[in-house]
């Protein structure tokens, strides 16, 4: 099997590997970089599991090969948090947006991608954007909520640091 | 509960706090099984049959074997030299581990893999040749036992056809009688198909065994892991397995629903693969094989009667049942009644008299089954009862409703006996369903229904007033294979008054971390903040049966509230000593003892524990902690009423859940913010299969929705808004009054969304559509009407 030397930025580090080139970007998040934050739920773009952001666009990285993301920059759950928790992660929390925890990665990293490309979203909207995600616990009702927390508080903030 | 007994900073039974899983979750931090490396593990991949029946001719490994990275190709043979190649069901029936000389179902596991990476065990999986004979397939359950129909189990002694059981329970010549006598009866079949839970993370684990200590550690996605030990000890103990030497480890578990509860074939072969390589070994299933091989649920094909008086007042019930068990019996099922709570088919009706029967059959179909979220078979009751109640309701003339008010158990009527010998704790059916008809504005619905169809609009109003039976199970009916459904709570107070408890239960979303901390707060006043919860490894937690049939609650929850009883007797003793008055001169309030009389002379827990540890009265042993073994003295049954509204698009046939109001009653509360998630997500996982889940196969046994892209999870854009609500009727037996609460919407929506697409039709003659009721089951509905 063909291998080739790839480097990818993943949450600000680069990472450098000899990787078969049909290797998928989620394994290589998961065990050449070891950030198991990215999960597998069905290995066929259906579930949203191991949703990863991709030079700032959500993908599925089990559909995506690691080459394909060779000098590109890769933001995972782990990237999320800096100095404090982004409000999304704090949306969850707040509004029991999760249960057995499996799916949430993913759907914070579309719910990112989302509030990037709208930052007020409807309900619909917000439902529409997080449909490329299954959950199986929540109901998605308290996801939405958790978006919806998210939203407000990246307004606010906006709003704050523009005055 | 309307007024919490403690302060939001002790955070007992009542308050909303936030999880204390989620800061690891949301950061990415969680521990899942697919997460656990060990130095220098390998992986393992699964041959399976693309037959559903067939002889296996020969298996050559030898390309496999040839491919770089394989390190071992697994066959029945090799399993058969350790007589590990069949092992029980948790229904005393017996399944492969790996075949010898057939395969009985599509998917089914031939041979494994062992390999250096994912990649090239999956390779070796490709490479492995396997001739295969096709034999004639038996896929109809009610062909099963023709005279004609090839014996799947021919490996069993005596079997000599593919009957399973035979089961029945209440009264038969009783309940005949009735309907001889009846001025109404209804008949119905109705089938509730094959369907899976569908846990985001798949099954899998990872086996490490050291053969100097004997040791075997098992990080398994499991929600019974003290009985998978036991179970591993008694099959393998042949083998040098004991049990002081199995540990096995139920990490973080992204969701279970009963599909984590069966031994699969998978888990059994990585164990011995661990054991004869000497290597870490890790098994992760796909999607696919998830579906297609891990244990079903529902299959159940009833048909169901009726005998009511002319106005309404329902008197006899009969229904009798063809189980489809697929290969083997090899259902979850923690009761000593082959088809579970089956009988608890009455439902929340005051019926005179009732029977069922239900037959197994073997098909050639994967092994189960399991309970999707629900106490076994509870869920095809309840389907059973609401959608029949609402077809007398239909042929007399009579409201939805106004049919299960006149019909309900009275509140006054609890503990109630029913005619299958279930008591129900307590209930207060009517005030559940008056709150779902007042919340949602019942009488203008009507309206608008019969102002929709005069303008020839398809509207529909559904109801299902639901009995749940959770908390399995008192020692003398429940079991699984003979270990008793008991569960456990050990907890300990260190010197500094911080608490470490465990569980022989296992969490997987439902919040145990949080709602166990909150019980102990509850009954000893120590902030949830300083109590750690554990569960899920059993070198450490007191021995239990696990997490599914609501039972943490009822079984684990009540042995934490033992416990702490036990604990705050102790207490007494030692406060007693402290304060220098008599222990009976002492009184508890939340979080202290004090002098009667005198609440200025008091010590809190937290000086009790220290003083446990330090200044410990003579002839009273040292330390403050406490273990409970919680056998329950009955099930709960929690309740509740649901309606739901639907639209329907008479062009295309989809059905849209404009409203869903759901009342539930699950007694005491210990959180009301995971209370009311959890319901989210039962509600969900009732939408499912009412409208878009099912497992099927054709006519060669090849399943027909074996991946996502057939099997249909709903998303975020197909699940309505919920509208929750609850009334509270707490549980007479159980010490904190609490019923269990995470599967009763599973169970009660089904039928909501059913009744309300039926209602939405019945105009057209349509009295009953099973489910999934999909567009193009609604669109022939309709257009058959039309043509006719």
């Amino acid at each position: 099997m063909a291998t080739q030397s790839i480097t990818i930025n993943v949450n600000g580090e680069a990472r450098t590997a000899e990787v078969e080139d049909r290797l998928l970007l989620v394994h290589f998040i998961r065990d050449n970089s070891g950030l198991t934050g990215t999960h597998i739920g069905c290995d066929t773009t259906h579930c949203g599991a191991c949703t990863v952001l991709l030079d700032g666009t959500a993908v599925k990285s089990c559909t995506v090969f690691a080459i394909q993301a060779n000098g590109r920059e890769v933001t995972t759950i782990e990237g999320m948090e800096g100095e404090a928790l982004h409000p999304l992660q704090e949306g969850f929390m707040e509004e029991h947006g999760l249960q057995c925890g499996f799916c949430t990665p993913g759907m914070i990293m579309s719910s990112k991608h989302l509030l990037d490309k709208n930052p007020t979203p409807s309900e619909e909207e917000i439902r529409w954007g997080i449909s490329g995600n299954l959950c199986r616990c929540t109901g998605y009702q308290n996801i939405v909520k958790a978006v919806q927390y998210a939203s407000n508080k990246l307004q606010e903030t906006t709003i704050e640091g523009g005055e | 509960m309307s007024k919490c007994k403690t302060s939001a900073e002790v955070g007992g039974m009542g308050h909303s706090i936030k999880r204390k899983e989620d800061p690891r979750f949301i950061r990415g931090q969680g521990n899942y099984v697919d997460d656990v490396v060990r130095p220098g593990m390998v992986f393992m991949d699964l041959v399976r049959s693309p037959y559903a029946h067939a002889k296996i001719k020969s298996i050559n490994t030898e390309k496999a074997l040839a491919h770089p990275g394989v390190a071992a190709v697994i066959t029945g043979e090799t399993l058969k030299e350790y007589n590990l190649h069949m092992m029980p069901t948790l229904m005393s029936d017996t399944q492969m581990v790996l075949p010898i000389d057939k395969v009985c179902y599509q998917a089914q596991e031939v041979a494994a893999v062992v390999a250096t990476d994912r990649y090239s065990a999956a390779d070796g999986v490709e490479l492995v040749e396997v001739e295969y004979e096709p034999l004639p397939v038996v896929v109809d359950p009610h062909k099963a036992t023709d005279p004609d129909a090839p014996i799947i189990r021919d490996d069993k002694e005596g079997q000599d056809s593919n009957h399973i059981f035979h089961w029945e329970a209440g009264d038969r010549s009783g309940t005949d009688e009735i309907f001889e006598n009846a001025d109404v009866t209804v008949k119905e079949d109705i089938y509730l198909p094959r369907i899976h839970v569908a846990s985001i993370e798949t099954c899998g684990c990872v086996s490490e065994f050291d053969s100097v200590t004997g040791q075997l550690t098992v990080w398994m996605t499991t929600q019974a892991p003290h009985a998978i030990r036991t179970v591993l000890a008694l099959v393998a103990g042949h083998v040098g397995l004991q049990e002081d030497k199995i540990r096995i480890i139920s990490p973080d578990i992204g969701g279970g629903f009963g599909g984590k509860v069966p031994v699969y074939p998978g888990y059994v072969i990585a164990i011995a693969a661990s054991v004869v390589t000497g290597l870490p070994i890790k098994w992760i299933e796909d999607r696919r094989e998830n579906l297609q091989a891990d244990s079903f649920a529902r299959d159940y094909h009833m048909e169901c009667e009726i005998a009511a008086d002319k106005d309404g007042t329902l008197n006899g019930l009969r229904i009798k049942t063809l189980a489809d068990h697929g290969y083997a019996d090899a259902a979850a099922n923690p009761s000593k009644f082959p088809a579970g709570m089956f009988s608890i088919c009455t439902g929340s009706y005051d019926f005179k008299n009732a029977f069922v029967e239900v037959d197994g059959v073997y098909t050639n179909k994967p092994p189960g089954g399991i309970a999707y979220r629900c106490s076994f078979r509870v869920t095809e009751a309840v389907h059973a009862i609401e959608r029949m109640v609402d077809m007398v309701a239909d042929e007399i003339g009579m409201d939805a409703a106004d049919i299960r008010m006149n019909n309900f158990i009275p509140k006054d009527a609890f503990p109630y006996k029913s005619p299958m010998g279930w008591e129900y704790d307590s209930g207060d059916y009517h005030g559940a369903l008056k709150l779902a008809k007042d919340k949602i504005g019942y009488d203008e619905l009507l309206k608008e229904q019969a102002e929709k169809r005069e303008k020839g609009e398809l509207m529909g109003i559904g109801i299902s007033s639901f009995t749940e039976v959770v908390g399995a199970g008192p020692s003398k009916d429940f079991d699984i294979l003979g270990i008793k459904m008991f569960d456990s709570s050990e907890i300990r107070i260190h010197p500094t008054g911080k608490v470490i408890a465990r569980f022989g239960t296992k969490s997987q979303g439902q919040g145990h971390e949080t709602t166990y901390a909150q019980i102990i707060a509850e009954e000893l006043g120590i902030p949830y903040t300083d109590i750690s919860v554990e569960e899920g490894d059993t070198d450490t937690a007191p021995y239990g049966l696990g997490t599914y049939a609501s039972r943490s609650t009822p079984t684990a929850g009540a042995a934490a509230a033992m416990a702490c009883r036990k604990i705050k007797d102790k207490a007494q003793k030692i406060a007693s000593h402290l304060l220098e008055v008599a222990e009976e001169d002492v009184e508890w309030e939340v979080g202290k003892f004090s002098v009667k009389g005198v609440p200025d002379k008091s010590v809190t827990i937290q000086d009790i524990a220290f003083a446990a540890y330090t200044n410990h009265p003579q002839g009273l042993e040292a330390g403050l902690e406490a273990t409970h073994y919680y056998d329950p003295p009955n099930m709960t049954y929690p309740f509740g009423s649901y309606i739901a509204v639907v639209d329907i698009d008479s062009g295309t046939g989809e059905v849209k859940v404009r409203r869903f109001v759901a009342v539930d009653d699950c007694g005491n509360i210990i959180n009301p913010m995971i209370v009311e998630g959890q319901i989210h997500g039962g509600l969900t996982q009732g939408l499912a299969p009412a409208l878009f889940e099912e497992i099927s196969y054709d006519d060669e046994g090849n399943i027909t929705g074996g991946s996502f892209m057939e099997y249909l999870v709903p998303t975020a854009v197909e699940t309505p808004h919920w509208e929750t609500d609850k009334t509270v009727t707490p549980s007479p037996h159980h010490p904190l009054g609490a019923k269990g609460v995470g599967e009763s919407p599973t169970v009660g929506a089904p039928p909501a969304i059913a009744n309300a697409v039926v209602d939405a039709l019945s105009h057209l003659g349509v009295r009953h559509l099973d489910i999934p009721i999909t567009p193009e089951k609604v669109w022939r509905a309709i257009h058959k009407q039309d043509a006719a």
